[in-house]
């Protein structure tokens, strides 16, 4: 605890478990519960025009967990399974979810302090709202772990859940672009910024990020422009100089 | 009644499901050979807010007027509220109402 006294101390506290950070868990992940019913019904909608058993889809969410990925998924899927159309499908997927590589990279310095058997299970669990939350949290100095894997595991729950009504309730959702429901993520994503912000040079990455995306997105055909966008952001912070005051407070 | 677990079906889950657990580790992975230098540790204080941009970014651009609108709103009522809850409510209310409304996009 030596180390919280200090403004953004440059090493933060080691992970620990302690159970009460289990309920700050699950409320900051709170504003994501509504969005994941809403989504997570939608696919259920989905997957019963596309003919896939309620079985079936139980199982994709309970395995592949990635909610954006499992839609493109089935949007795209085939008529016909064949070696190469479930190669495709594979490559789809792992576009939409690269970016998890770069979420549980950036829990690193933190969850690298845990057990191997306590670390990497924890990772099977990220997602965007759960990451977010425990980033921000994780910003603010905590190090609990429970935070983050306390409102994962509500997340993963309601995801496990929320597809049934919708399977069930097919023909009225099948359309989620009529509820907002494809704003929920970006709605997040963008509210999450606001406390993030820590002066203009903090978000000369985060315009790179942007830029690069964008010329991306507008180049290159499916998912890539987050991961080289998020990349590129990273990588010009660490090309910028170091901004000192305040960043470099080592303690031993 | 279709069948209810159809063989090729839950392959592909399998492939799909390898493929996400590798992304979900693999990052985890690899930091763990990378040396916490200053430069390295400034790329990863950097990393949550690009990760954010780079996928949120292109969407708003490309969503046309309402889902651009519904987003310039998520943030305003951020920062009136500073309440995440309400901000994702006022996101999805405002792009819910324009397209009933009849606007597109």
């Amino acid at each position: 605890m030596t180390s919280g006294l200090t403004k953004a101390p440059l090493t933060k506290a080691p992970a620990y478990w302690a159970k009460d950070a289990i309920w700050p868990g699950i409320v900051a992940i709170g504003p994501m519960l509504p969005g994941t019913l809403a989504f997570g019904m939608a696919f259920g909608a989905l997957c019963a025009q596309k003919q896939f058993s309620l079985a079936e889809v139980e199982v994709m969410m309970a395995f592949v967990y990635g909610g954006l990925s499992q839609f493109v998924a089935v949007q795209a899927w085939p008529d016909h399974l064949t070696g190469s159309s479930i190669a495709t499908l594979a490559l789809l997927t792992l576009t939409v979810n690269i970016r998890f590589a770069l979420m549980s990279a950036s829990l690193r310095p933190w969850f690298g302090t845990l057990p191997r058997w306590q670390s990497y299970p924890s990772m099977l669990l990220v997602t965007d709202g759960g990451w977010l939350a425990a980033t921000r949290y994780r910003d603010h100095g905590g190090a609990n772990a429970w935070f983050f894997v306390g409102g994962a595991l509500v997340l993963y729950a309601l995801w496990l859940v929320a597809a049934i009504p919708g399977y069930l309730l097919a023909e009225q959702l099948a359309d989620p672009r009529k509820y907002g429901v494809d704003l929920a993520m970006p709605a997040f994503y963008a509210a999450m910024l606001v406390p993030a912000w820590k002066g203009p040079r903090r978000a000369i990455p985060w315009a790179v990020a942007g830029a690069v995306a964008l010329g991306v997105h507008w180049l290159v055909p499916g998912w890539w422009f987050i991961i080289v966008g998020a990349i590129s952001g990273a990588v010009s912070a660490g090309l910028m100089p170091s901004d000192g005051a305040g960043r470099e407070t080592r303690h031993g | 009644m279709a069948e209810a677990l159809r063989g090729d079906v839950m392959l592909a889950f399998a492939v799909m499901t390898a493929v996400t657990v590798a992304a979900r580790l693999g990052g985890f992975w690899l930091m763990s050979y990378v040396p916490m230098t200053p430069r390295v540790r400034r790329m990863m204080d950097a990393l949550p807010g690009s990760i954010i941009v780079a996928a949120a970014l292109p969407v708003a651009v490309n969503g046309g007027p309402v889902v651009m609108f519904a987003i310039v709103a998520a943030i305003a009522a951020t920062i009136v509220s500073r309440n995440d809850f309400i901000a994702v409510i006022v996101g999805m209310a405002v792009a819910a109402a324009a397209r009933a409304a009849g606007i597109g996009g």
